[in-house]
């Protein structure tokens, strides 16, 4: 079973969520962390990492001896990766997809691919656990190839946690994608409710079932459970605001770290949402 | 024209609640929401609608079953494993790259322009602003940013306003990348957590690799006091200029309830004592 947990708004309490839920079963659990662009779950986890990786994309490279300046790459490319320039052909590789049509359309086969490094993907345990994060390089743009290779290492034998990035465009979409259950974590203030309506269209989308944690439950308005009512979606579990809590993510320490007796709601939690997604 | 654009690297570390406030204190100014994929701005400031534009962007491929013959070229050559063994174009998994449509032999398949998202030209109590909405599970955030950047400088121009301030997305992605280029400077919003600490760091380093000048704030500061000095230290250490402290104060999360920055709802609050120290520092910077 895969649990995606996402939130529209950034800050809402994901990554408490997930590696707290991730700590307290007691069978086989992996934890993916697809917030690539800012993984904060292994502070929390202090995972011992055993393996790095890096991951690249293909990207073209020209071979000018060969090359006619015939222009089809610069024409087959929606990307405006690369261009016909005076008496040379310029790739940027930072702008390019790797869809490799420029090296399949050239007739004079005077393109080949190399490659451009998306991030690092680190692997590693904490006791049980298995624990899969990928790190965006700085300046990459594109996080969507990473998350797919963090996602590879879904294991069919394990419960996949996967700690999902904010927002709800193309990265949260392939956190999401094939998920059996999407936990959905917001905060019951206007913004958090904004966003959480806006990540129930996308699980929509998708055809995922979901359910709702409300973190600093007791901060805010009635906005969110009035929403969620409406739209029939179950709230699983309510966290107030607590400055202990605060205070221990501060420092990177887990709720079940400072509060143990809170390891058997987020052991109900999974219960629920086995119930849910069956 | 002066642009300040607001980051954090982490989500919800108060982005939108500063930007709200600047709004408030600065002077003749455009506000622009460039976090398009979670836009919250507009709930405070309240827009009236004056323009209202579809955001046309990229291309996704259509299978013309009449047309094809199955020959199984296109689920070749596509890189996203996007075209089913019964021929359908997954919408979401298209890339828009093309290729498929190119090589079709029997010109088969067909490349629509995206509508994948709207932006807005309105009025607010504040002044005009800029922003706009991706649609969901869309792509191209990039370029929806960079368009409504362009639109907010345009407005800003015509009025004779010297500020553009926006309101940035999270992360160090896409749309980061693409709210930065230009700008005249950055206000990264911390917060005094090991989380926080972590996207600063890499929020820096991505300002460091457009060389645009960064300021720091750190939100929510006696959290954990330890945490925030470290991260003033950091910045310092990198030569960022730090613009304030903002202590943990719920009149932020009460303002928002009520549809207010914090300026508004209480103008002597902790909250807006600090957050005016910040403004006046980062006017100061970015000399206006």
């Amino acid at each position: 079973m895969i649990i995606s947990v996402a939130s529209g708004k950034g800050g809402t309490g994901k990554t408490t969520v997930a590696t707290n839920l991730a700590v307290s079963l007691e069978f086989a659990v992996q934890l993916l962390d697809c917030d690539v662009e800012e993984p904060n779950a292994h502070l929390f986890i202090q995972p011992k990492i055993e393996d790095v990786e890096v991951v690249t994309t293909p990207v073209p490279e020209v071979d000018l001896k060969k090359c006619t300046l015939c222009g089809k790459c610069a024409e087959i490319c929606q990307f405006n990766a690369i261009v016909v320039i005076g008496e040379t052909v310029l790739p940027f590789h930072e702008m390019c997809h790797s869809c490799g049509g420029c090296t399949h359309v050239c007739p004079e086969k005077a393109i080949t691919e190399t490659t451009r490094e998306l991030g690092i993907i680190e692997r590693g345990r904490r006791n049980g656990l298995e624990f899969v994060h990928g790190l965006l390089r700085v300046g990459e743009a594109m996080s969507p190839p990473l998350i797919r290779k963090v996602r590879e290492y879904t294991r069919s034998d394990a419960l996949t946690i996967i700690d999902a990035p904010p927002g709800t465009s193309c990265p949260v979409i392939a956190s999401m994608k094939d998920a059996d259950f999407v936990l959905l974590v917001t905060e019951p203030t206007p913004f958090g409710l904004h966003d959480l309506k806006l990540a129930v269209g996308a699980v929509k989308v998708l055809g995922i079932p979901c359910g709702l944690v409300i973190n600093r439950s007791d901060m805010g308005d009635d906005g969110v459970k009035i929403y969620a009512e409406e739209e029939e979606i179950p709230l699983l579990m309510e966290i107030p605001f607590d400055r202990l809590i605060a205070e221990a993510y501060s420092r990177g320490e887990m709720i079940v770290d400072v509060m143990p007796e809170w390891k058997e709601r987020f052991k109900d939690l999974y219960r629920r949402i086995v119930e849910i997604a069956g | 024209m002066k642009e300040l654009v607001i980051i954090s690297g982490k989500g919800g570390t108060g982005k939108t609640s500063v930007v709200a406030a600047f709004a408030s204190l600065a002077e003749k100014k455009v506000l622009c929401d460039a976090d398009v994929d979670a836009a919250d701005l507009h709930l405070i400031t309240d827009p009236e609608i004056k323009q209202h534009h579809d955001f046309e962007a990229g291309h996704t491929a259509v299978i013309n079953k009449e047309k094809c013959t199955e020959c199984g070229l296109c689920r070749d050559l596509c890189r996203w494993n996007a075209i089913s063994s019964d021929f359908v174009v997954d919408s979401i998994e298209c890339e828009g790259c093309g290729v498929c449509h190119y090589f079709c032999p029997e010109e088969a398949i067909a490349f629509p322009v995206n509508t994948c998202g709207e932006w807005f030209i309105s009025e607010t109590r504040f002044g005009p602003m800029a922003h706009a909405r991706l649609g969901i599970a869309e792509e191209n955030s990039g370029k929806l940013v960079t368009l409504i950047r362009q639109e907010g400088k345009k407005l800003a121009e015509e009025r004779h306003l010297d500020l553009l301030l926006t309101d940035g997305p999270p992360g160090v992605g896409c749309p980061v990348i693409a709210s930065l280029g230009g700008a005249t400077a950055v206000l990264i919003v911390a917060e005094p957590t090991v989380s926080g600490k972590h996207d600063m760091e890499r929020v820096v380093e991505l300002a460091d690799f457009f060389r645009i000048p960064a300021m720091l704030c750190v939100n929510k500061f006696d959290i954990n006091p330890d945490k925030g000095r470290m991260i003033e230290a950091f910045a310092e250490d990198r030569k960022i200029f730090v613009a304030g402290r903002i202590p943990f104060d719920p009149a932020f999360t009460k303002s928002m309830v009520m549809g207010k920055n914090i300026i508004e709802f209480n103008s002597s609050s902790e909250g807006s004592k600090a957050v005016r120290i910040i403004w006046e520092n980062a006017k100061q910077r970015l000399g206006i």
